[in-house]
């Protein structure tokens, strides 16, 4: 009766020790309630999802726990900020970014209040959880919305030191960010600065922004690529809005075509506002864009989903060279 | 509304010392009559807005502004003032002369309330209107926002309190209770909500559209001490809300139903729901400015 379940075993509760990228999000927290910041975060019943537990643990009196509701949650940050606190609430990106629309349009952006909102899980990395907790939709419904800023880290590091940079950040921030099990592309501490592009790579024939979990197999597909004699760019757009436009437009002028790709649909996402940049400025470059082609998701476990939407390092090198057979005449 | 409806509950009943001096009394029924001849002068300006959406929130108004809450002429962001916000923002129009008068807002912004520019609409803007302490017109989330401001409040050791107006429609909402129910979870004591319970909207009667009643019980089931009031007897309502403000031992949040008549002061008002929304020529509009100068509320 009383025999000890298989280290193989775990629980929700245990999903922290499960996955040590959880920990970024509240260990950043902890440091501005250390800087003397007056933060204060909530979760809508998915502290363990998130990792806000150990923040709850940490200064219960500077946690709200405000169940399924996040509606409410969304709202009642704007009314918390309109008292001087710095509120950061999180939930699933599908439920904030969609659900949660029209409240943060109405109080949080429309109201100029800065609340942070932390959508995780986003994309597809839910897998066959399914399409109600994929969200391929909020780059775009976030990034219609004004004064609102759009982030989408890489992994935890980056996440950490845009979480650490929005203290005096003065607009409401949606943070569009994974499920903590993205590899690192950057050491902890990188500094962070909001609207500013990353160039990992600089290439001639192909230039590829990526951004969130596109950015580290997007890197690998470059570096596969260069070692076969190819000069594929990786940009990295972690603030999809404001958009680094010189950087696309420097890009633009460099490689002979552009690659966008996202864990999200191809329609409204980060490909979308790079087409937007260079059709204003009349860049006149291809620019194919790659992500989730207007379509719900499959149900699988994500690294297959991955695998099956050339969202991995191998499916972004074959799009690449689909890409780069495109590129414009010499 | 039925007879039923508005017999008071025992609780309604005013202690004594709470209540409105004879003095105190006629203050407020003039503020009230302002609110009502303003917003009929405001809306002149805009050729359509919603009278007896603010005519049934007259008396609420005045006994707040003029006479509970605590705040400041000429400070309207003063961190410790009490906070008010509407659910029901389409009566913003009955506010911003109020807030016009404690300087919060010039007069000639006021006079042109609605034209090009001016931070006057027919909802209240926060960004644009000092005084306003939260925008509003999705109808819903007010409750919500004041949550957030109550627990700030309380988190910050600060002792204001939270005056959340509420239309009955409004009840129709999912996020109000949202709101209500985690208001109660969290003790936010130092947050009121006022149902101002007029029984109409846009479509017709509440109870037609959606019906929303017993409310007093869903409110008192959500967790909430409930207390219902005739909104537009002064002396009674006063008497509930100092009541309510000085409630120090109250662990919960506080709901006031106050039962009221849409389009309260003029008569052809409160008999047609359709008054709701819409526009007096200006010979009906004088029509409606005697009456309100000639009865007593």
């Amino acid at each position: 009766m009383n025999r000890p379940l298989s280290p193989n075993s775990w629980q929700y509760r245990e999903l922290n020790a499960k996955t040590p990228g959880l920990s970024h999000l509240s260990d950043a927290l902890i440091s501005l309630v250390e800087a003397g910041e007056p933060v204060v975060a909530g979760s809508a019943d998915l502290q363990y999802s998130n990792g806000l537990n150990t923040f709850a643990a940490r200064y219960p009196e500077r946690y709200i726990q405000f169940g399924i509701s996040e509606q409410n949650m969304v709202t009642a940050a704007a009314g918390l900020a309109t008292t001087g606190l710095k509120p950061y609430v999180a939930t699933f990106a599908s439920f904030l970014g969609l659900l949660c629309c029209e409240q943060i349009r109405m109080d949080v952006a429309y109201c100029a209040q800065p609340v942070r909102l932390i959508g995780h899980h986003t994309g597809i990395s839910l897998g066959f959880y399914g399409t109600s907790h994929h969200a391929t939709e909020d780059i775009a419904t976030m990034r219609a919305i004004a004064d609102l800023t759009v982030v989408s880290p890489a992994d935890g590091p980056q996440l950490a030191a845009a979480i650490k940079a929005s203290a005096d950040y003065p607009e409401p921030i949606y943070f569009r960010i994974g499920r903590g099990r993205e590899p690192d592309v950057y050491a902890l501490d990188t500094p962070f600065t909001f609207g500013k592009a990353i160039e990992h790579l600089a290439g001639d024939e192909i230039t590829i922004f990526a951004c969130g979990m596109t950015v580290h197999p997007a890197l690998e597909a470059a570096r596969a690529l260069n070692a076969q004699g190819h000069s594929v760019g990786v940009i990295d757009m972690p603030t999809i809005k404001p958009l680094d436009r010189a950087a696309i437009l420097a890009a633009a002028a460099r490689s002979q075509v552009l690659m966008s790709v996202e864990e999200h649909n191809v329609l409204g996402g980060l490909g979308s506002a790079i087409a937007e940049v260079l059709t204003d400025e009349g860049a006149g470059v291809r620019l194919v864009r790659h992500g989730i082609h207007d379509e719900y998701s499959l149900i699988a476990p994500p690294t297959h989903l991955y695998a099956h939407y050339r969202l991995d390092a191998a499916g972004i090198a074959e799009v690449a060279r689909e890409a780069m057979g495109l590129r414009k005449a010499a | 509304m039925s007879a039923r409806e508005l017999t008071l509950p025992p609780d309604a009943r005013p202690a004594s010392n709470f209540r409105p001096t004879a003095e105190t009394l006629a203050l407020l029924r003039e503020k009230a009559r302002f609110v009502r001849l303003e917003t009929i002068r405001l809306i002149e300006v805009a050729k359509v807005g919603h009278y007896s959406s603010v005519f049934s929130a007259a008396e609420i108004f005045a006994a707040l502004y003029y006479d509970v809450m605590d705040i400041t002429h000429g400070e309207p962001r003063r961190p410790d003032r009490d906070r008010f916000l509407m659910g029901k923002g389409h009566a913003a129009v009955g506010l911003f002369p109020i807030l016009a008068e404690f300087g919060y807002i010039d007069r000639e912004t006021l006079d042109n309330y609605t034209r090009l520019g001016n931070p006057l609409g027919d909802h209240p803007d926060m960004r644009k209107v000092p005084g306003i302490d939260f925008s509003s017109g999705s109808i819903g989330h007010a409750l919500s926002a004041g949550l957030g401001m109550a627990l700030g409040g309380r988190m910050q050791s600060r002792a204001f309190d939270v005056f959340v107006m509420l239309g009955d429609g409004e009840m129709q909402e999912g996020q109000v209770w949202e709101a209500a129910i985690s208001a109660a979870h969290h003790k936010a004591s130092n947050l009121v909500a006022i149902i101002d319970r007029n029984g109409f909207q846009l479509d017709g009667a509440v109870d037609d559209v959606m019906g929303i009643e017993p409310l007093d019980e869903k409110w008192r089931a959500f967790g909430w001490e409930v207390h219902t009031v005739d909104g537009h007897d002064l002396d009674a309502l006063t008497t509930l809300l100092r009541q309510v403000k000085a409630d120090e031992a109250r662990e919960k949040p506080c709901c006031i139903i106050a039962r009221t008549l849409k389009g309260k002061g003029v008569s052809y008002m409160e008999t047609e729901p359709g008054w709701h929304l819409g526009y007096l020529d200006p010979s009906d509009a004088a029509r409606a400015v005697e009456e309100i100068l000639n009865r007593t509320i």
